[in-house]
């Protein structure tokens, strides 16, 4: 018996399939945002040289990379909640959307400032030290010295980590929201035709990811070669 | 103008330096030589604070550099640094690195910072290259336009750590033409090099360090006349004779 495929019910779902993407690609962008100025604040404080400080981002590094994205996708998923209820009283809007923003920005900004903290260790301390000479305070030459040069090192880890957190934003799914992936097993499981669903939904991310894995790469042949 | 009194520094249990004091009067030019890893980098990073000291004072016109309650970025951006590898922004231009700490520590406007900048560059012979990266300039036009940087401050005096080590050997006389002729200007300056004909041109007095201490603190005249230690004569025959 083989299987014969039925395409028919994506052209009609792709408004639904489109909303779902948005929400992608919204988890994603906001994530990145959030997650490199987060990361960046947590690495700087790191290196600081501040004992406290410095302990703090290390805690919290090592405990969102120890533990598994899905729990902390639903441990956020009934936080979140609970808190903005408090805040807000009853009757707010749909809580899953924000509660995986929260998660997702909070997780990625651990593996981002790692990334981080290599990049600041990546440039010379002369740097640094000319900055001072200059008269720069401490916090003007890590913003205008030390971090653009962090970051250009970085770019290419920065990017691949972002194509990661793209293909993991498929897990808000544990809270029931409709993201690409979400939508289109949806359709798929309304329609009996999850194969299809599945396998368009597979494509789409891989076209993404495959493309932007592609211009990392371009982009890292660029920034090692001077 | 820079009063060094009594100084030492440990690196843990290490000791650098050893009761180093000496003196830089205004306008006074002092070289600093000695042996690698005698401790002539960490005593001028000791004298705008880029490192800490556990005794002894160092007055930068007579402002105390290891009082806690100084001022230090105001301190620092009065003297200025010259490092052995420039040290340039790698991601601004030429003008960009010699505008920036006008702009953000003096508080100059952009403008008023670029016309220094565009002086200052015209005076190392560099003004064709105002709109290049660090990373597109010969190691000799890296370390003028280092120089020209630390000037666009305004100093009231600057510091060289080796500015020369780390050049090509024909590129080194575009900056010590630079640095010679500074110094005829009067510009205030301690400069450790082991570049012999520079100190004899315009060095005032002769620094020579070992193992963490001033062995030999003499006019230029006397040093190279005649070191008094056996350290300082030993060194100078095998730099001379290299
Ligand atoms: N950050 C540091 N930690 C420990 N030891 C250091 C450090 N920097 C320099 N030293 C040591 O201090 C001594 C003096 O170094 P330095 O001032 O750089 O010498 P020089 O400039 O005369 O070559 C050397 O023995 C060096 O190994
Ligand atoms: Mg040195």
């Amino acid at each position: 018996m083989s299987y014969s495929f039925d395409w028919s019910s994506i052209p009609g779902a792709l408004p639904y399939l489109w909303h779902g993407a948005r929400i992608t690609l919204e988890i994603t962008a906001l994530a990145i945002l959030v997650g490199i100025v987060w990361g960046t604040v947590l690495a700087v404080m790191r290196l600081s040289g501040h004992a406290l400080l410095a302990a703090f981002a290390a805690l919290y590094v090592n405990l969102f990379r120890s533990v598994p994205l899905l729990m902390v996708i639903l441990w956020f998923f009934l936080i979140v909640p609970a808190a903005l209820r408090a805040l807000f009283g009853e009757g707010m809007p749909d809580i899953r959307l924000t509660s995986a923003f929260v998660a997702f920005s909070l997780f990625e900004a651990a593996y981002y400032a790692e990334i981080m903290r290599a990049g600041i260790q990546s440039v010379p301390k002369g740097q640094l030290s000319s900055a001072l000479a200059l008269g720069l305070t401490r916090g003007q030459a890590m913003r205008l010295v030390v971090l653009p040069q962090a970051f250009r090192n970085m770019t290419p880890l920065l990017l691949t980590q972002a194509i990661i957190l793209f293909q993991d934003t498929s897990l808000v799914y544990v809270i029931g929201l409709a993201d690409f992936f979400g939508a289109a097993y949806k359709v798929g499981d309304r329609d009996g035709r999850i194969v299809e669903l599945l396998m368009f939904a597979g494509a789409a991310y891989f076209v993404v990811c495959f493309a932007a894995s592609l211009a990392v790469r371009r982009l890292h042949s660029r920034v090692a070669s001077p | 103008m820079i009063s060094i009194r009594n100084v030492s520094k440990w690196y843990g249990s290490f000791r650098v330096l050893t009761g180093c004091s000496t003196e830089v009067r205004k306008g006074e030019v002092v070289v600093v030589c000695g042996p690698s890893g005698s401790g002539k980098s960490t005593l001028i990073k000791c004298v705008n604070a880029l490192e800490p000291f556990q005794e002894g004072e160092i007055l930068v016109d007579g402002v105390s550099v290891g009082d806690t309650k100084t001022d230090l970025p105001k301190l620092r951006a009065r003297v200025g640094m010259v490092f052995q590898h420039f040290e340039l922004f790698p991601h601004m231009t030429v003008a960009q690195n010699l505008t920036l700490a006008q702009v953000k520590v003096l508080g100059r406007s952009p403008q008023a910072a670029l016309e220094k900048g565009v002086k200052l560059l015209e005076r190392v012979g560099l003004l064709a290259h105002r709109d290049k990266y660090p990373g597109q300039l010969s190691g000799g036009q890296q370390q003028r336009v280092a120089i020209a940087r630390a000037l666009s401050m305004d100093p009231i005096a600057m510091l060289f750590d080796e500015p020369t080590s780390a050049l090509d050997p024909e590129m080194i006389n575009e900056v010590l033409d630079v640095m010679v002729e500074l110094a005829e200007e009067g510009m205030t300056m301690m400069v450790v090099t082991h570049e012999m004909g520079f100190a004899r041109k315009v060095a005032d007095r002769v620094i020579f360090m070992d193992g963490g201490t001033i062995v030999e603190d003499a006019h230029k005249d006397a040093f190279f006349a005649a070191p008094q230690s056996d350290r300082a004569r030993l060194f100078l025959s095998k730099i001379l004779h290299h």
